[in-house]
Protein backbone atom coordinates (compact mmCIF):
# COMPACT_ATOMS: atom_id res chain seq x y z
CA UNK A 1 0.00 0.00 0.00
CA UNK A 2 1.51 3.39 -0.96
CA UNK A 3 -0.13 7.05 -1.06
CA UNK A 4 -1.89 9.14 -3.76
CA UNK A 5 -2.11 13.14 -3.20
CA UNK A 6 -3.94 15.25 -5.83
CA UNK A 7 -3.61 18.54 -5.61
CA UNK A 8 -6.18 21.43 -7.46
CA UNK A 9 -4.94 24.67 -6.40
CA UNK A 10 -7.25 27.83 -7.46
CA UNK A 11 -6.37 31.28 -6.82
CA UNK A 12 -6.10 31.04 -2.79
CA UNK A 13 -7.22 27.81 -2.25
CA UNK A 14 -5.39 24.24 -2.57
CA UNK A 15 -7.29 21.43 -2.42
CA UNK A 16 -5.35 18.33 -2.05
CA UNK A 17 -7.16 14.66 -1.73
CA UNK A 18 -4.55 11.94 0.33
CA UNK A 19 -5.36 8.25 0.05
CA UNK A 20 -3.41 6.09 1.51
CA UNK A 21 -1.70 4.86 4.41
CA UNK A 22 0.36 7.87 6.31
CA UNK A 23 3.49 6.17 7.96
CA UNK A 24 7.55 6.50 8.16
CA UNK A 25 7.63 5.48 4.51
CA UNK A 26 4.90 7.60 2.96
CA UNK A 27 5.47 10.98 4.79
CA UNK A 28 8.80 12.59 3.37
CA UNK A 29 6.79 12.56 0.24
CA UNK A 30 3.77 13.97 1.99
CA UNK A 31 5.82 16.49 3.88
CA UNK A 32 7.65 17.05 0.43
CA UNK A 33 4.21 17.68 -1.20
CA UNK A 34 2.48 19.84 1.45
CA UNK A 35 5.51 22.14 2.70
CA UNK A 36 5.94 24.06 -0.89
CA UNK A 37 2.06 24.80 -0.75
CA UNK A 38 2.09 25.80 3.31
CA UNK A 39 5.06 28.69 1.39
CA UNK A 40 2.72 30.18 -0.34
CA UNK A 41 1.16 33.63 1.72
CA UNK A 42 -2.38 34.04 3.21
CA UNK A 43 -3.42 30.72 1.01
CA UNK A 44 -6.32 28.11 2.03
CA UNK A 45 -5.54 24.66 2.39
CA UNK A 46 -8.63 21.93 2.76
CA UNK A 47 -7.27 18.74 2.65
CA UNK A 48 -9.40 15.80 2.22
CA UNK A 49 -8.46 12.46 4.06
CA UNK A 50 -11.61 10.48 3.86
CA UNK A 51 -9.17 8.22 1.95
CA UNK A 52 -6.51 7.14 4.09
CA UNK A 53 -6.63 3.93 5.92
CA UNK A 54 -3.78 4.08 8.05
CA UNK A 55 -2.06 6.96 9.82
CA UNK A 56 0.10 7.13 13.14
CA UNK A 57 2.67 9.94 14.76
CA UNK A 58 4.53 10.34 11.56
CA UNK A 59 1.41 11.67 9.63
CA UNK A 60 0.12 14.29 12.48
CA UNK A 61 3.85 15.66 12.88
CA UNK A 62 3.39 16.37 9.21
CA UNK A 63 0.16 18.09 9.42
CA UNK A 64 1.28 20.03 12.49
CA UNK A 65 4.39 21.05 10.96
CA UNK A 66 2.45 22.22 7.71
CA UNK A 67 -0.36 24.18 10.00
CA UNK A 68 2.70 25.66 11.89
CA UNK A 69 4.10 27.41 8.37
CA UNK A 70 0.94 28.24 7.16
CA UNK A 71 -0.42 30.17 10.38
CA UNK A 72 3.17 31.72 10.00
CA UNK A 73 1.98 33.09 6.73
CA UNK A 74 -1.34 34.63 7.51
CA UNK A 75 -3.27 31.30 5.85
CA UNK A 76 -5.41 28.59 6.82
CA UNK A 77 -5.62 24.64 7.06
CA UNK A 78 -8.72 22.68 7.54
CA UNK A 79 -8.53 18.90 7.25
CA UNK A 80 -11.75 17.42 6.19
CA UNK A 81 -13.22 13.33 6.10
CA UNK A 82 -11.38 12.43 8.99
CA UNK A 83 -12.07 8.54 9.97
CA UNK A 84 -13.02 8.05 13.42
CA UNK A 85 -9.92 6.36 13.83
CA UNK A 86 -8.24 9.52 12.71
CA UNK A 87 -10.39 11.99 14.74
CA UNK A 88 -9.61 9.28 17.81
CA UNK A 89 -5.54 10.51 16.98
CA UNK A 90 -6.38 13.88 16.56
CA UNK A 91 -7.86 13.92 20.25
CA UNK A 92 -5.81 11.38 21.82
CA UNK A 93 -2.80 13.59 21.34
CA UNK A 94 -4.69 17.03 21.65
CA UNK A 95 -4.85 18.36 18.44
CA UNK A 96 -8.36 18.02 18.05
CA UNK A 97 -8.64 21.37 19.87
CA UNK A 98 -5.51 22.99 17.83
CA UNK A 99 -6.17 22.60 14.75
CA UNK A 100 -9.61 22.77 12.41
CA UNK A 101 -10.66 19.05 11.49
CA UNK A 102 -13.57 17.14 10.77
CA UNK A 103 -15.32 14.14 10.25
CA UNK A 104 -17.42 15.86 7.19
CA UNK A 105 -16.47 16.51 3.89
CA UNK A 106 -17.76 19.82 2.38
CA UNK A 107 -17.39 22.44 -0.70
CA UNK A 108 -16.02 20.46 -3.73
CA UNK A 109 -14.31 18.14 -2.01
CA UNK A 110 -15.44 15.32 -2.83
CA UNK B 1 2.76 -21.16 36.56
CA UNK B 2 3.91 -20.52 32.73
CA UNK B 3 1.62 -20.08 30.57
CA UNK B 4 1.50 -21.80 27.12
CA UNK B 5 1.89 -19.54 24.13
CA UNK B 6 2.48 -19.41 20.50
CA UNK B 7 5.48 -17.48 19.30
CA UNK B 8 5.59 -15.78 16.05
CA UNK B 9 8.82 -13.73 15.26
CA UNK B 10 9.52 -11.09 11.88
CA UNK B 11 13.02 -9.83 10.64
CA UNK B 12 12.97 -7.17 8.38
CA UNK B 13 15.13 -4.75 7.25
CA UNK B 14 16.09 -1.45 8.97
CA UNK B 15 13.70 0.31 6.10
CA UNK B 16 10.46 2.44 6.52
CA UNK B 17 9.31 0.35 3.38
CA UNK B 18 8.54 -2.96 5.59
CA UNK B 19 6.65 -1.12 8.46
CA UNK B 20 3.46 -1.82 6.08
CA UNK B 21 4.31 -5.75 5.79
CA UNK B 22 4.76 -5.13 9.96
CA UNK B 23 1.04 -4.43 9.99
CA UNK B 24 -0.02 -6.56 7.25
CA UNK B 25 1.17 -9.57 9.69
CA UNK B 26 0.10 -8.02 13.13
CA UNK B 27 -3.76 -7.64 11.61
CA UNK B 28 -3.75 -11.24 10.69
CA UNK B 29 -2.39 -12.75 14.10
CA UNK B 30 -4.71 -10.01 15.98
CA UNK B 31 -8.06 -10.89 14.04
CA UNK B 32 -6.97 -14.57 14.57
CA UNK B 33 -6.97 -14.09 18.25
CA UNK B 34 -10.28 -12.37 17.53
CA UNK B 35 -9.42 -8.68 18.61
CA UNK B 36 -11.82 -6.15 17.58
CA UNK B 37 -11.38 -3.67 14.71
CA UNK B 38 -10.76 -0.76 16.63
CA UNK B 39 -8.17 -2.68 19.26
CA UNK B 40 -6.82 -4.13 15.91
CA UNK B 41 -5.84 -0.57 14.55
CA UNK B 42 -4.40 -0.05 18.41
CA UNK B 43 -2.04 -2.56 18.14
CA UNK B 44 -0.82 -1.42 14.33
CA UNK B 45 -0.07 1.74 15.53
CA UNK B 46 1.47 1.04 18.24
CA UNK B 47 3.73 -1.25 16.61
CA UNK B 48 4.67 0.95 13.56
CA UNK B 49 5.53 3.57 15.97
CA UNK B 50 7.57 1.00 17.90
CA UNK B 51 9.29 0.00 14.53
CA UNK B 52 9.78 3.27 13.69
CA UNK B 53 11.94 4.12 16.27
CA UNK B 54 13.53 0.74 16.15
CA UNK B 55 14.63 1.80 12.43
CA UNK B 56 15.39 5.46 12.91
CA UNK B 57 17.44 4.48 15.68
CA UNK B 58 19.22 1.66 13.27
CA UNK B 59 19.70 4.57 10.95
CA UNK B 60 20.70 7.05 12.92
CA UNK B 61 23.83 4.51 13.95
CA UNK B 62 24.34 4.61 10.60
CA UNK B 63 24.37 0.36 10.52
CA UNK B 64 22.27 -1.39 7.65
CA UNK B 65 20.56 -3.24 10.93
CA UNK B 66 17.43 -5.20 11.16
CA UNK B 67 14.69 -4.97 13.61
CA UNK B 68 13.04 -8.41 15.03
CA UNK B 69 9.48 -7.96 16.11
CA UNK B 70 7.99 -10.96 17.91
CA UNK B 71 4.46 -12.24 18.60
CA UNK B 72 3.70 -13.85 22.01
CA UNK B 73 0.12 -15.23 21.69
CA UNK B 74 -1.69 -15.95 24.74
CA UNK B 75 -5.65 -17.01 25.67
CA UNK B 76 -6.40 -13.80 26.84
CA UNK B 77 -3.43 -11.22 25.74
CA UNK B 78 -0.87 -10.16 22.93
CA UNK B 79 2.65 -10.02 23.70
CA UNK B 80 4.84 -7.71 20.89
CA UNK B 81 8.52 -6.54 21.43
CA UNK B 82 10.34 -4.83 19.39
CA UNK B 83 14.11 -4.93 19.31
CA UNK B 84 16.44 -2.65 17.23
CA UNK B 85 19.63 -4.98 17.71
CA UNK B 86 18.93 -7.26 14.93
CA UNK B 87 19.55 -9.95 17.41
CA UNK B 88 16.90 -12.69 17.58
CA UNK B 89 16.11 -13.41 21.16
CA UNK B 90 14.68 -15.53 23.69
CA UNK B 91 10.91 -14.46 23.73
CA UNK B 92 10.82 -15.27 28.03
CA UNK B 93 14.36 -14.30 29.01
CA UNK B 94 14.44 -11.36 27.34
CA UNK B 95 11.26 -10.18 28.64
CA UNK B 96 12.25 -10.57 32.48
CA UNK B 97 14.84 -8.40 31.30
CA UNK B 98 12.80 -5.51 31.10
CA UNK B 99 11.44 -3.07 33.70
CA UNK B 100 9.78 -0.05 33.74
CA UNK B 101 11.67 2.62 32.28
CA UNK B 102 12.44 6.23 34.34
CA UNK B 103 11.33 8.89 33.03
CA UNK B 104 15.56 10.66 32.60
CA UNK B 105 15.67 7.60 30.96
CA UNK B 106 17.85 7.75 28.04
CA UNK B 107 14.64 7.10 25.75
CA UNK B 108 14.84 10.84 24.37
CA UNK B 109 15.46 9.51 20.39
CA UNK B 110 11.35 7.92 21.23
CA UNK B 111 10.43 11.54 22.42
CA UNK B 112 11.91 13.69 20.08
CA UNK B 113 9.65 12.75 17.39
CA UNK B 114 7.13 13.45 19.60
CA UNK B 115 4.04 11.75 19.79
CA UNK B 116 5.55 8.18 19.02
CA UNK B 117 5.65 7.19 22.82
CA UNK B 118 3.02 9.21 23.94
CA UNK B 119 0.48 6.68 20.97
CA UNK B 120 2.19 3.33 22.30
CA UNK B 121 1.29 4.12 25.97
CA UNK B 122 -2.06 5.60 25.28
CA UNK B 123 -2.64 2.66 23.09
CA UNK B 124 -1.19 -0.52 24.70
CA UNK B 125 -2.22 -2.15 28.03
CA UNK B 126 1.39 -2.18 29.26
CA UNK B 127 4.34 -1.05 27.95
CA UNK B 128 7.92 -1.67 29.37
CA UNK B 129 11.11 -0.20 27.45
CA UNK B 130 14.59 -1.75 27.81
CA UNK B 131 17.44 0.60 26.39
CA UNK B 132 20.76 -1.64 26.87
CA UNK B 133 22.49 -3.19 24.08
CA UNK B 134 20.31 -1.37 21.40
CA UNK B 135 16.42 -0.74 22.41
CA UNK B 136 14.12 -3.19 23.05
CA UNK B 137 9.74 -2.05 23.25
CA UNK B 138 7.93 -4.47 24.78
CA UNK B 139 4.09 -3.94 25.21
CA UNK B 140 0.83 -5.98 25.98
CA UNK B 141 -2.24 -5.70 24.75
CA UNK B 142 -5.79 -7.64 26.47
CA UNK B 143 -8.47 -9.35 24.51
CA UNK B 144 -11.54 -7.61 25.42
CA UNK B 145 -13.35 -8.90 28.78
CA UNK B 146 -10.38 -11.16 29.79
CA UNK B 147 -9.01 -8.63 31.82
CA UNK B 148 -12.03 -8.54 33.64
CA UNK B 149 -12.69 -11.92 33.63
CA UNK B 150 -9.14 -12.49 35.02
CA UNK B 151 -9.78 -9.73 37.64
CA UNK B 152 -13.58 -11.17 39.11
CA UNK B 153 -11.44 -14.78 39.24
CA UNK B 154 -8.94 -13.46 41.16
CA UNK B 155 -11.71 -11.92 43.16
CA UNK B 156 -14.19 -14.22 43.47
CA UNK B 157 -11.19 -17.02 44.60
CA UNK B 158 -11.51 -16.85 48.40
CA UNK B 159 -15.18 -17.54 47.47
CA UNK B 160 -14.58 -20.79 46.43
CA UNK B 161 -12.04 -21.89 48.66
Amino acid sequence: MNISIETKEKDHLTTVDISGEIDAYTAPKLRESLFHLAEKKESVIIINLSEVTYMDSTGLGVFVGVFKNIRSNNGQLRLLGLSNRLMRLFEITGLSTIMDISSKIEGEAK
Amino acid sequence: MIQSFDYIELKIPAKAEFLSVIRLTLSGIASRMGFAYDEIEDLKIATSEACTNAIQHAYTNNEHGEVIVGFGLYGNRLEVMVADNGKSFDFLSAKQGIGRYEENDSVEFLREGGLGLYLIESLMDEVRIHNKEGVTVFMIKYLEGERVERDVKTISKPDNS
